[in-house]
């Protein structure tokens, strides 16, 4: 019991770092209908970013709690301006083009950001130096560190709070208007162009932070981190209905716990035929099967006005 | 009377020129006007391992250790067959990658190298070792432990370490004997190397009565374990093998840490870098052991002085196989030496029979191409650095032996018998 009760901790923290990548997917796609493939790059430069003043304060001394409030503010900050900068530059020429042009679009700037990265961080890992030093908290015998704990706090506060700011702010009433046909919203004074830059900040900025936390919580980083966090994110999306916020959260919680329990025990489910190296199968099983059921995914409109 | 003389000083300029030109056809045709110079023949040794992505570290290692014997070579103005040859590395980077080892391969080939150092990784020596083998270019693999490499049938390959065959049996006498575990889990990375020294490791560790409650698989791209080491935990092993390298060891072994797991931790050469211990943090690489095979650097027979010349030259501390690479390259030019030819289909029988004393110890080769004795030495992280702890010899038991290779060897394990006691008693 214990032990499955620790698969649960380790897939929930997993999931909520899904969840909050998953999260900048899903809110571009519902307002642009545009699958931004280079967000998983974004998450990858924040990590970096925040791993680099970790390392250079670190060293100084400075206290571990402004390290930490630093390294995420300058990741936020870098990754909200290569949000801004990549709308700007690359999606927003393509705005009425085919779908595909953006789409290859997306992937040509996922390239490019990998590679610029490796020309300033370099192709090796690199190692979070000590900073912090969780505790342990025992809960029915299953090990939950602070950290894993602060993580997961913090992204279900991040998630309760876009949620909120969605359906209350007048910023959030634009986004859904958009979402919904961008040039009725037009006509009506919502300024479509501002709140697609708006959404493209936001969403990388949720999506530095997952940086941060994918960099505390594992130590290390490196230039190709991205590509399987965005792979899984996206999945994620998908998995919750892409284009639905709340479906974004959902999809990166259960697709954290469903790897968690796939690696756990799909080798003794098989009976050692299938490893644990296999869980992405499974993953994505859950996936398709899903889709088949419910294509718009669980918590997808039907028939969307977009999707 | 000036100018016939003239005359036939320039034709027998000319014919000088012309018969030096035929008597070496190798070199540059420039030479040829130097006809008093001894001749000078250039010989390329091919480098290939990853410069670059996550193993970079170690391979730049391999790189600067051929580079250094290529160094060495060339001030010591080695002469072969009567010839002054100069030594050119030729370096090339496969990305730890087996479809980029063979284009590197076929490179290496393609520019008429006459022996190559490489690869790094089992995945990328296996099928990087057909192409030299059609070639006829004799490759040794500095770092290659995979048995495979060697049972291919080619005439060309050789390797200066011991092989997982050896290093995994060792390891699981290691674990039973002196660290008295009885039940172990296994995990590898899904390479021809961690998945290969894992399955040596479990083959003998059941031969010697443990029990192997798990045997769980990641890849080399991972980070992330909890779960495959949740399940571990709930098994309650005494001891983890790893098979695979530091990217993966190191955070592994921090999110064991994390999990509260007391298990001891073992793994093979992949992860003896200090750079695992970067990875893993100092606290929670405490205590773990990593199996090198061959002696401890600074116990190698010349390791010292090897330490101090590579670190004046590139101003950094060995990694791993630097020694490998060096003494890779000196067993090359040995052989040419007693061939007295550097064209590889002379010297090639000749790679076989050496009996070279190198950097790393005595070097001599079985039928296969396998080192001859490999002594493999165990470390243990202590106080955030690798130190030996134990030195075994493949073909004896897991009683500390004395090592013909080093004098020092003896006196090694004295000091090095507490230690291991009390990394039992973690």
């Amino acid at each position: 019991m214990e032990i499955f009760t620790q698969q649960l901790i380790n897939g929930l923290v997993l999931g909520s770092i899904y969840a909050l990548v998953a999260l900048g997917y899903t809110m571009v796609y519902g307002i642009l209908g545009l699958i931004n493939f280079a967000h998983g790059d974004i998450t990858m430069v924040g990590a970096l970013v925040a791993l680099t003043v970790v390392q250079a304060l670190a060293a100084a001394g400075v206290p571990a709690p402004l390290v930490l409030v630093l390294a995420g503010g300058c990741a936020i900050l870098v990754c909200s301006l290569l949000g801004l900068s990549i709308e700007r530059v690359a999606y927003r020429p393509l705005r009425r083009a085919p779908r595909l042009a953006p789409l290859i679009t997306a992937i040509g700037i996922s390239i490019l950001l990998q590679y610029t990265a490796a020309l300033i961080w370099g192709k090796q890992y690199i190692a979070l130096p000590k900073l912090l030093e969780p505790a342990a908290i025992d809960i029915a015998g299953a090990q939950l560190t602070t950290l894993q704990l602060a993580i997961f706090v913090l992204a279900c506060g991040i998630m309760a709070l876009l949620l909120w700011f969605i359906k209350a702010s007048r910023m959030g009433r634009a986004m859904r208007a958009t979402e919904q046909n961008p040039d009725v919203a037009g006509l009506m004074g919502v300024n479509v162009d501002t709140v697609i830059a708006f959404t493209f900040v936001v969403g990388s900025a949720i999506g530095a932070v997952a940086g941060l936390m994918v960099v505390l919580y594992y130590g290390i980083g490196h230039y190709f981190m991205g590509f399987m966090l965005g792979l899984k994110a996206f999945t994620a999306a998908v998995l919750g209905g892409i284009g639905n916020v709340g479906g974004a959260v959902l999809g990166g919680l259960l697709l954290g716990v469903i790897e968690s329990m796939a690696s756990g025990y799909i080798g003794d489910l098989t009976g050692g035929v299938l490893g644990s190296n296999y869980r992405d199968i499974f993953a994505f099983l859950v996936l398709v099967l899903v889709l088949v059921v419910k294509p718009s995914g669980l918590l997808g409109q039907s028939g969307g006005d977009r999707a | 009377m000036h100018k016939p003389a003239l005359r036939h000083t320039l034709i027998a300029s000319l014919v000088a020129a012309l018969l030096a030109a035929c008597g070496q056809e190798a070199p540059p045709p420039p030479k040829a006007e130097a006809p008093k110079a001894p001749e000078v023949i250039t010989v390329k040794i091919g480098a290939a391992s990853p410069l670059t992505g996550p193993q970079a570290h170690i391979g730049i290692d391999i790189r600067n250790g051929v580079q250094l014997a290529i160094d060495d070579a060339n001030a010591a103005n080695v002469e072969i067959g009567g010839k002054k040859v100069k030594f050119e590395i030729v370096a090339e980077d496969d990305e730890a990658n087996p479809t980029k080892a063979t284009t590197v391969a076929q490179k290496l080939v393609d520019a008429k190298v006459a022996a190559v150092v490489g690869h790094f990784n089992s995945g990328a020596s296996i099928p990087a070792s057909k192409i030299y083998a059609d070639a006829g270019i004799p490759q040794i693999s500095p770092a290659s432990t995979n048995p495979d490499y060697t049972l291919k049938g080619y005439k060309t390959t050789f390797r200066v370490v011991a092989h997982d065959g050896q290093q995994g049996p060792v390891l699981a006498r290691f674990a039973a004997k002196t660290l008295g575990a009885k039940t172990v889990a296994v995990i590898d990375d899904s390479t021809a190397y961690g998945q290969g020294l894992a399955d040596n490791f479990e083959a003998t560790a059941k031969s010697l009565g443990m029990k192997v409650v798990a045997r769980e698989h990641t890849t080399d791209k991972d980070t992330d374990f909890k779960a495959i080491l949740t399940k571990i935990k709930g098994r309650k092993p005494d001891l983890i093998m790893f098979g695979g390298i530091d990217p993966q060891a190191g955070p592994m072994v921090k999110q064991m840490k994390d999990l509260g797991i007391k298990a001891k931790y073992i793994g093979g050469d992949g992860m003896q870098t200090p750079n695992f211990i970067k990875l893993a943090g100092e606290a929670a690489a405490e205590g773990v052991m990593a199996s090198i095979p061959g002696l401890p650097k600074d116990q190698m027979p010349g390791g010292k002085a090897f330490l101090e010349k590579f670190k004046a030259k590139f101003n950094q501390e060995v990694e791993l196989f630097a020694p490998m690479g060096y003494d890779a390259v000196m067993v090359f030019i040995d052989a040419m030496k007693r061939a007295g030819s550097t064209d590889p289909a002379k010297f090639l029988p000749e790679v076989g029979k050496t009996n070279y004393q190198g950097v790393i110890g005595p070097i001599a080769f079985d039928d296969k191409g396998d080192l001859k004795v490999g002594p493999i030495t165990i470390y243990v992280v202590k106080g955030g650095k690798w130190e030996p702890l134990e030195i075994v010899k493949p073909e004896g038991d897991a009683a500390p032996a004395a090592t013909a290779a080093a004098g020092s060897a003896p006196a090694a394990t004295a000091p090095a018998a507490p230690a291991a006691a009390e990394a039992a008693k973690k």
